[in-house]
């Protein structure tokens, strides 16, 4: 029997945290370094997949299936592709380093905390294998329990507001997609008289437009607020900024795309005829373009550095989800790109305002000026991700988000010309940013002795800054990796796309 | 053995019979073995081996209906069923009253009010349910119903010196003895109607005549009103936040738990057996009952300050999600109800186990204030108080989700989409108010030295339900094959 890969990943942080919970609670240290060990082990178990990825393959590898509650046909179905695979090996590494910038920044009820923290990893890194609905749902939720408990003990002074908000928001949007799925099961039992969840099977299932239409909607809510896309993005900065660090990190990094995976594994390949209607692309590429404009114009007014990274979130995920409704191989591919590179310069992002802050502990962006005289090697961190998240060619972003408008030109030169708009405008706030907190004179005194980095928060930057290097040098190892899966997904969506049709744009074979 | 009491009629009754005899038995030793008040606990022991008992005639019953190869017996001419719902029913009722009096002793010593006839009233209770669950006749099952709720108008009126309990008696009997009247009421109609209180030859005589007979109608809503009485659901659930919030802890998790579950049994008899061939006057009805009774319960449960208040608006809620299953009215919709009733067992309890053990002499324990940063003071507590709110909310991996699944299923599969989709939301609302009292345990900071005082009962009661949760919920299969043997069809 093949060593099941895929549970190695899952359970390693669930393993890791069972055991701390018997640690004795008094030695921190020993707590922290666990914790720590733990963290790494989960991104050690995560490399094999890597290695032994093969892209040339379609559909999902390293399988796993057995029996769950076979009464209600559901079962413990894993899988991996490799929009999974990116997003599961992000989630490793961003777990892993959220782990370690906590080492000094938390020192309340260490222990319940290094605990939410593995056990979020393992909720996420089960959302992106799943290939059970049940299973998926089941996964999407147990996320949400730490990620409270995260915001609501650990964060920042609007903590309980914050916290509620945040379950408040994504449970509402689950239980609708809770419906959705079991519509879903249920017209695949009346066509094929079996009941199941596996989405490969659901795949095969014929439903008429209109309740494809409305199914849809009901996902698109669940999806959406995680997203999180206007209007259902107000959850996003409270829960950002009162979050710690880790949290904000992982909120940003991961969850989020939850959101934007549930749209390419389900709402595309499930519901094909509903996502390429007229109606549907229209209304979904219009919230992205209005998040992508209005996420930036409000960055462009914050006061709060934090709250600043949170809402550029909104602008950038506006890239992502633009991409994939642009439901061409660049603007899909380009789409799950911008989810990485998101992950990684807004991980960075978040990480350089909590080390500022353990300084500080303040987030008011006047409160600083002139940093880097201080600083150095903080500031020069800072640019690299400020970079990277701006687009600048030769780092990741760029990659993301050309690849993106050029999906959107292909569909409609419009959205493209529109979205290029919230690119000039992510490079304003961004360098702006910069340039009040990093770039002058030194303005307050209380900044004058701030310590530099230390070689702990250098080496949580150094693997953050390679990858985005890697990605804006030599991208072409992630697009073949993409190519399968976004092929299947187009394929599905506007079927004979590939045989040398005519891109023929949805936009107007419905206006016919 | 004569013709009016078989073997099999003696096999039929025996877990009731158990409980009569130890309910008596706790009468006279309370007075002659143990007279004085720190050795009544020892009662305690007294239910714990008649629920030992009581659980093996059970089992035997379910071995008989194995090896015969049948889904029923009937007994006593027809007056009493073994079947699968019965005995899941009644295992249902054990656990509840097991809990209750496992945790029941150091409550009562608090509040000084520890009488052994406490101990025999919670094994009467049972005994009530036990028809209530198990009879297919209507006089029996009114009997039922009489040796269940009078047994509860004392044990919620048990704490004699506080105003609270005595208010809540006195309501609950009030209100009781008129929803009595309603359902004394119906079932007499439906005598008269078919001219037998048999459920089964109800059944046939009743499926022959038409629909829009004004008596017939009369008959379906007096019946109905009593039997929501029972369920607290709306529009008849006022008594509950005042006797849930007035009765000694240990009775109110007793009361939510088993009288619900009772009060559901003895429901799914009548609408799955005489009232069946009736659906179409009585689904819109009880579909808009479930949703006003959702409502109520989930928008009353909003603002309240006090934790037993909140878990009673919580209890109304969780019966129209019950009532829903019933409205879908398909195999998986009464799978979901009896499901339901079975994981709320446990979780509800589990909830109110916390609160007993927070009962001080000098504190209520049951106001937010009082839980701030439990989290600090009783880490486990804290933790399986959190498993059980998560659970009543419907998150999964517990077992609270695969109750809530099943109605939504059963829902979704009959086409109830707008139902649905009204149930689900609720779910969001319902967050809103559990994860308030997750806030005061984890989030606040600690304000009192309120401690949970654990007895050996209680420790073992809390890691009992919190096991059924989690349990119910991650290993669902086996449980969910018990349940599907349990329907009446």
């Amino acid at each position: 029997m093949p060593i099941p890969l895929l549970s190695l990943v899952l359970l390693t942080p669930l393993a890791g945290m069972l055991v701390l919970l018997f640690l004795p609670s008094g030695n921190k240290r020993l707590i922290r370094l666990w914790a720590n060990i733990a963290g790494f082990l989960g991104f050690l178990a995560s490399v094999p997949l890597v290695l032994q990825f093969d892209k040339t393959l379609p559909g999902f590898q390293f399988t796993e299936d057995l029996n769950w509650i076979p009464f209600l046909g559901v079962r413990y179905t894993l899988g991996l592709d490799g929009i999974s695979l990116l997003l599961v090996m992000l989630t490793t590494v961003m777990s892993f380093l959220s782990i370690l910038c906590s080492w000094s920044a938390v020192e309340d009820r260490l222990k319940s905390y290094y605990a939410m923290l593995l056990l979020l990893e393992t909720g996420m890194v089960g959302v992106f294998l799943a290939l059970d609905f049940f299973l998926f749902y089941v996964f999407w939720e147990v996320v949400l329990v730490p990620m409270y408990f995260l915001i609501g003990v650990w964060g920042g002074p609007r903590k309980l507001y914050a916290a509620i908000k945040f379950f408040l928001y994504t449970l509402t949007g689950s239980v609708l997609m809770l419906v959705a799925m079991l519509v879903l099961y249920f017209a695949h039992h009346a066509q094929f008289g079996v009941y199941t969840f596996n989405i490969q099977e659901l795949l095969r299932t014929a439903m008429p437009i209109a309740t494809q239409q409305w199914v849809f909607w009901l996902l698109f809510i669940g999806f959406a607020i995680k997203v999180p896309m206007f209007p259902f993005h107000t959850w996003l900065p409270d829960a950002h900024t009162e979050a710690p660090t880790a949290g904000s990190v992982l909120l940003a990094a991961i969850l989020l795309k939850m959101g934007t995976y549930g749209f390419l594994r389900f709402s595309l390949p499930l519901l094909p005829d509903a996502s390429g209607s007229l109606v549907i692309v229209r209304a979904l590429v219009t919230l992205s373009l209005i998040g992508i404009l209005y996420g930036a114009l409000v960055s462009l007014v914050q006061k709060d550095w934090k709250k600043l990274v949170a809402y550029s979130s909104v602008s950038h995920l506006g890239f992502c989800t633009l991409g994939i409704f642009a439901l061409n191989p660049n603007g899909i591919a380009g789409s799950v790109i911008q989810q990485i590179n998101h992950g990684i310069s807004t991980g960075m992002l978040f990480l350089i305002v909590g080390v500022i802050y353990e300084r500080r502990h303040t987030r008011e962006i006047g409160e600083y000026g002139g940093l880097a005289h201080v600083m150095p090697k903080f500031a020069t961190v800072f640019a690299i991700a400020m970079l990277s998240s701006a687009g600048l060619p030769m780092l990741n972003g760029f990659v993301g988000e050309f690849t993106i408008l050029q999906g959107a030109f292909e569909s409609n030169p419009l959205w493209a010309a529109v979205a290029v708009i919230g690119v000039i405008l992510g490079a304003a706030y961004l360098l702006w940013l910069f340039q009040r907190t990093m770039l002058g004179q030194i303005t307050n005194v209380k900044n004058l002795g701030l310590p530099d980095l230390n070689l702990r928060e250098i080496a949580i930057f150094v693997p953050l800054i390679a990858w985005a290097l890697w990605i804006g040098i030599y991208p072409k190892p992630y697009f073949d990796v993409l190519e399968k899966p976004v092929a299947q997904i187009v394929e599905r969506v506007r079927p004979g796309y590939y045989q040398g049709m005519p891109a023929e744009k949805p936009v107007e074979a419905a206006q016919r | 053995m004569s013709e009016f009491y078989t073997s099999l009629d003696h096999f039929a009754i025996l877990p009731a019979l158990l409980m009569g005899l130890f309910g008596c038995a706790i009468f006279l030793f309370d007075l002659w073995l143990f007279p004085s008040a720190r050795e009544k606990r020892y009662l305690a022991w007294f239910v714990i081996v008649a629920e030992v008992f009581v659980a093996v005639a059970l089992f035997r019953q379910f071995a008989y209906l194995k090896s015969a190869g049948v889904s029923s017996v009937a007994a006593f001419k027809g007056l009493l069923s073994i079947d699968g719902f019965s005995i899941f029913f009644n295992f249902m009722f054990l656990v509840a009253a097991l809990l209750a009096a496992m945790v029941s002793y150091r409550y009562l010593e608090e509040e000084r009010e520890n009488h052994g006839e406490y101990y025999a009233l919670l094994l009467m209770a049972q005994c009530g349910m036990f028809f209530l669950a198990s009879a297919t006749e209507l006089v029996s099952l009114f009997i039922g119903v009489e040796l269940m709720t009078i047994t509860f108008y004392v044990l919620v009126g048990f704490l004699a010196r506080d105003k609270r309990s005595n208010e809540a008696a006195i309501k609950y009997f009030i209100l009781g003895s008129f929803s009595s009247a309603f359902l004394a009421y119906g079932f007499s109609l439906l005598y008269g109607l078919t001219g037998s209180t048999h459920l089964t030859e109800i059944t046939v005589a009743l499926a022959s005549r038409p629909l829009d007979e004004p008596l017939l109608v009369i008959a379906i809503i007096t019946t109905t009103v009593g039997v929501l009485f029972k369920l607290a659901a709306a529009p008849f659930h006022m008594w509950a936040p005042d006797v849930y919030e007035g009765a000694p802890t240990p009775v109110t998790a007793y009361l939510a738990v088993g009288s619900k579950a009772a009060a559901i049994a003895m429901l799914l008899r009548l609408f799955e057996g005489p009232l069946a061939s009736s659906r179409e006057v009585w689904e819109p009805m009880i579909a808009l009952v479930a949703i006003v009774t959702i409502t109520v319960g989930n928008l009353g449960a909003l603002s309240q300050h006090n934790i037993k208040r909140m878990l009673a608006y919580s209890a109304i809620a969780h019966a129209g999600y019950m009532l829903l299953g019933l409205v879908a009215g398909n195999d998986t919709g009464i799978k979901g109800v009896v499901i339901y009733a079975f994981v709320y067992t446990f979780m509800n309890f589990g909830a109110f186990l916390v609160l007993i053990g927070l009962r001080q002499r000098d504190a209520s324990g049951e106001t937010m204030e009082e839980l701030h940063g439990l989290m600090r003071r009783n880490g486990p507590a804290s933790v399986m108080m959190l498993v059980f709110l998560v659970s009543l909310a419907g998150i999964p991996p517990t077992a609270g989700f695969i109750a809530k699944y099943f109605i939504f299923l059963a829902l979704i599969e009959t086409g109830h989409y707008w139902l649905a989709l009204i149930g689900v939301l609720y779910v969001a609302v319902a967050i809103y108010y559990y994860f308030r009292v997750v806030r005061a345990m984890f989030l606040e900071s600690p304000s009192g030295t309120m401690n949970l005082i654990p007895s050996l009962g209680l420790r073992l009661a809390i890691v009992g339900a919190g096991v059924g949760t989690i349990g119910l919920g991650l290993f669902a299969e086996p449980f969910l094959r018990l349940a599907g043997m349990s329907i009446l069809r």
